[in-house]
């Protein structure tokens, strides 16, 4: 048995509008290892940035939080601490964003940017650090990211490195504090494909030599299946699915999953994809029960009444369907 | 980044449009009814008199000639004669001028310290009560006109609680401190005197404040704006997520940034502030440029009403060159522009 | 079935209508904008019916009510000629609306299709004529254009109003230059442009209908701002002379009796901000509800 690293616990998320609330998150249930790479797929807008986020503790002032624990280590996060949650940010996760272009403070120069999170994630750790210990250390993990020439990046502002490197210097940055997890938010998503591949590699070689744990959110489902261990399958504030990478890709249960597999577009040829009908529940009225079951072929009466949970299926493959059930 | 040569574009540009201003302000006027000579010289001086006056401001030319020749004098530093000073109007500009300025720079320090307090208390917690209490002043600060403001301190501070002295520029126990610099406080601290200094000061509050308030509600306003608006950016959430401390990110990462369309309509409100002045200075009666132009105005003195138009065109060209040099180094974005440009 | 799609579209309007009512209504200061206004709006327009002493307006002196203090007779108290305060108020509105509605209503047109011309003839001689002008215009604050303007005609109301109107224009030009610059590659525009399409038609009805919600925001906010600039006029005694009961000349002739008369300046101050942040808050709820970026 592997050691537990994260495990999220019945989350349940609103957000706080005018008109009331969007309930988001509607229990969600995650768990990854030591070690392990854990992919999570799913159409956006359906709650996967907002679960990471609650876990590094940066959601929007409109979040609420009704329900669920997310434990680090055994520890729950949403009830620790500021401190705590300061130094677990500065030393222990760490969190790539989806858009590398908005997530650097454009009047900054990257060493400013990167002094900051080096001198705050070490100063938790007894001695602090000299200017030039902070330099060198910003290099390292620019050459880390691939980055050619960092002491020039480093003088560099961000409208002046193109996407691709924007995207290494954001993964650079993540690798300085993640000692023991790294969240991957759809990194490269607006790049090139080829570069996009380029960045996904990195992050597996990275997370390979270093011992992280993953997360990866992506939407290229074949980026996640040569990256990944496991891969949960999130729709509409739940977790639908998860399974081992080959388990989910030549069996999936869910006909979400399924639906979802069939979007892609196939080199071989026979038309266009189709798409899944309908799309995302509002989530200021969400569905009753499934709230897959208004876009479901499969849908039979229980499902508009109770929400379906997890059910072990064998081989670590859960899936949450009443029709497995 | 390539400074000089964009100062040296901007300059050139300034210089024309300062040409057009004058060709506007001059030909307006001449062409109103009502002779400048006879506006010189008052309705009873003989009319000899006038006609002489008219040769010698070549009032008989055609009005292209007039421009020129009043261009070149103005060029030389001739801007004519004022008939409400009698003397040259350009040594009354210099005589004038420093006054003015002093009060809208420590006007200008009263409002960037207050609006950046303010602005950026009030957009880190937004819709709280001291961020609403922000927003009613802003509003109030930007609707109610600075003679309203004027009035009603001089009604409080000065006749109800007599707090502050309320007209000139200098109680009159003291001797005004030798013209050095013309900014008196300047000038006071040069020669030493402190007592005419610190009564200098008391009497330069209540009209730097009127003139603050309407910049304060409006800068703090833009800067509240520009925080809620950055802090949902993801570099904010990028850096909470490093564990980066809050009171960093506000004054830090998130200042930066939100500040810059403060300072960028800065060249507009410190030279609205000169524009200002020429109300300000006259209900609080401060020896300054504004009440000097006022006075030009309510005299018809042409000259000096043309020189004070030209001197406020002049101070805000500069001081929207100055602020575009400011902005283009606080944002690194708009200086690549212009270097590629 | 063109029937059931008017009845359609007539439906989507509503509900439209009903959705932006309840946009506009979920910040409470434009509420409070818009009832100001429109308090505003009511006194100038039945001045003389809701006036308690409509006499009160104009050249009327009353020697037995000379400066009475705030009473339930004169609930503003009355001038230095026995005038009630809050009745040439009540009028008072009525030549600052005035002022501001002449004044926009000769210079948002010709800024607006000065800077539709010069956007739209961005980089040829047309354009640097009329943006040149317009820098000029812009070159100096406006109050102190305002005030040389006004000095060097004679100080009347009309003529304040000129003085103005030739000083706004430009900022109109500015915003819809700005507009058709950035229309004038769109598709739709050079798609009109293909088919042959008069410059006019481009330039009045595919370019103009994308500049009328900032126009339209931008002259409420100035609203204020001219209220703004001709009571300053008129209180420096550049702009509307006694006995026209304007803002401003009330409370510059007020201060002479400060402060023991209190009431003759701060009423007429207090009507004069009450106006500016009703139109100020109004039209911040307007560019917000129109989603207008920067006017």
């Amino acid at each position: 048995m592997q050691e537990r690293l994260l495990e999220i616990q019945g989350l349940h998320l609103n957000y706080k509008v005018y008109e009331g609330y969007l309930k988001v998150l509607n229990g969600v249930e995650f768990n990854i290892d030591k070690g392990e790479k854990v992919g999570l797929i799913g159409e956006s807008g359906c709650g996967k940035t907002t679960t990471m986020r609650s876990i590094m503790r940066t959601l929007p002032s409109n979040a609420v939080i009704t329900a669920g624990k997310i434990l680090f280590k055994g520890k729950d996060i949403l009830t620790a601490s500021m401190d705590e949650v300061q130094s677990l940010r500065r030393n222990n996760i760490s969190m790539i964003f989806q858009d590398p272009t908005a997530a650097l403070n454009p009047v900054f120069k990257i060493e400013e940017i990167f002094s900051d999170i080096i001198r705050f994630s070490v100063r938790t750790s007894s001695k602090k650090l000299t200017k030039d210990e902070i330099k060198l250390k910003a290099v390292e993990a620019l050459k880390a990211a691939a980055l050619p020439d960092p002491e020039r990046i480093l003088q560099n502002y961000p409208i002046q490195l193109s996407g691709g490197m924007r995207q290494r210097v954001c993964i650079a940055m993540a690798l300085i504090s993640s000692n023991d997890l790294l969240i991957a938010d759809e990194p490269g998503t607006n790049l090139d494909v080829t570069i996009e591949d380029q960045i996904l590699r990195l992050l597996g070689n990275l997370v390979n030599e270093r011992g992280t744990s993953i997360i990866l959110i992506s939407h290229a489902l074949g980026a996640v299946k040569g990256l990944v261990d496991r891969v949960y399958v999130m729709y509409a504030g739940n977790m639908v699915e998860v399974a081992k990478t080959d388990d989910l890709f030549s069996d999936p249960l869910h006909p979400y999953t399924s639906n979802l597999f069939k979007t892609v577009p196939k080199l071989t040829g026979g038309g266009i994809p189709e798409a899944i009908k309908g799309r995302i529940p509002d989530y200021f009225d969400p569905p009753k029960g499934c709230r897959f079951c208004p876009r479901c072929d499969h849908a039979m009466p229980i499902c508009e009444k109770e929400t379906p949970t997890f059910k072990d299926m064998g081989d670590k493959h859960e899936v949450a369907c009443f029709l497995y059930s | 980044m390539k400074l000089l040569p964009y100062i040296a574009k901007r300059l050139l540009y300034s210089i024309f449009v300062l040409l057009g201003l004058s060709i506007l302000i001059f030909t307006l006027s001449r062409v109103i009814p009502g002779d400048p000579a006879r506006l010189a010289l008052g309705p009873m001086a003989p009319q000899w008199a006038v006609d002489q006056l008219r040769e010698k401001l070549h009032l008989n030319d055609p009005l292209p000639i007039q421009y020129i020749i009043w261009l070149t004098n103005a060029l030389r530093g001739d801007l004519g004669e004022s008939i409400v000073s009698k003397r040259p109007v350009i040594e009354d500009v210099i005589t004038f001028f420093p006054a003015s300025f002093e009060l809208v720079i420590f006007s200008t320090i009263i409002s960037i310290a207050l609006s950046v307090l303010i602005g950026a208390m009030a957009g880190r917690r937004a819709n709280s009560l001291f961020d609403n209490l922000v927003r009613v002043f802003s509003y109030i600060g930007i609707s109610v006109p600075t003679f309203v403001w004027a009035i009603l301190f001089l009604f409080f501070f000065g006749y109800i609680w007599k707090m502050l002295p309320t007209l000139g520029q200098l109680s009159t126990e003291f001797t005004r401190p030798p013209f050095i610099t013309g900014m008196m406080s300047i000038d006071a601290l040069i020669v030493g005197d402190l007592g005419a200094f610190i009564d200098h000061f008391k009497h330069m509050i209540l009209p730097s404040v009127t003139m603050s308030i309407s910049r304060i509600a409006q800068d703090a306003k833009i800067l509240r704006a520009g925080m809620i608006e950055n802090l949902k950016k993801d570099y904010i959430t990028s850096a909470t997520s490093f564990g980066v401390p809050e009171s960093r990110i506000t004054f830090k990462y998130l200042m930066k940034p939100s500040i810059i369309p403060m300072v960028s309509i800065m060249g507009m409100e410190i030279s609205g502030s000169m524009g200002g002045s020429f109300i300000i200075e006259t209900i609080f009666n401060w020896p300054g440029f504004g009440r000097y132009g006022m006075w030009a105005m309510l005299n018809k003195d042409l000259n000096a009403i043309i020189a004070s138009v030209m001197i406020v065109g002049a101070f805000f060209a500069l001081i929207n060159i100055v602020v575009d040099i400011i902005i283009a180094y606080l944002d690194p974005r708009i200086r690549m522009v212009e270097r590629s440009a | 079935m063109n029937e059931t799609r008017f009845r359609f579209l007539n439906e989507e309007r509503k509900r439209e209508l009903v959705k932006n009512w309840r946009k506009f209504s979920s910040n409470p200061l434009s509420i409070v904008g818009l009832i100001s206004v429109l308090i505003v709006l009511f006194l100038a327009i039945f001045a003389p019916w809701v006036a308690p002493y409509p006499q009160s307006w104009g050249r009327w002196v009353d020697f037995n009510n000379v400066l009475k203090p705030p009473s339930w007779t004169n609930w503003m108290g009355t001038d230095n000629f026995g005038r009630d305060i809050m009745s040439r108020i009540f009028f008072g509105f009525r030549y600052d609306l005035m002022m501001a509605a002449a004044i926009l209503v000769m210079v948002v047109p010709l800024g607006t299709i000065l800077g539709l011309i010069a956007g739209y003839f961005s980089g040829t001689f047309i354009d640097t004529i009329i943006m040149r002008v317009t820098d000029v215009f812009l070159a100096i604050p406006s109050l102190v254009l305002a005030l040389a303007i006004c000095s060097l005609l004679e100080p009347s109301l009309f003529n304040s109003m000129m003085a103005v109107s030739v000083l706004w224009w430009p900022w109109y030009s500015r915003l819809s230059y700005g507009i058709a610059i950035s229309l004038k590659n769109e598709y739709f525009v050079q798609a009109s442009e293909l088919i042959g399409a008069s410059t006019p038609h481009i330039l009045f009805r595919e370019i103009l209908p994308n500049c009328l919600s900032p126009i339209f925001t931008k002259m409420t906010l100035d609203v204020g701002w001219v209220i703004l600039i001709g009571a300053s006029l008129a209180f420096v005694g550049l702009g509307a002379q006694e006995p026209i009961p304007a803002l401003g000349n009330m409370v510059s002739a007020g201060t002479k009796y400060m402060p023991d008369y209190w009431w003759m300046t701060i009423f007429p101050a207090i009507a004069i901000a009450f106006t500016i942040l009703g139109f100020n808050l109004l039209g911040d709820g307007i560019r917000d509800l129109l989603a207008v970026e920067e006017v």
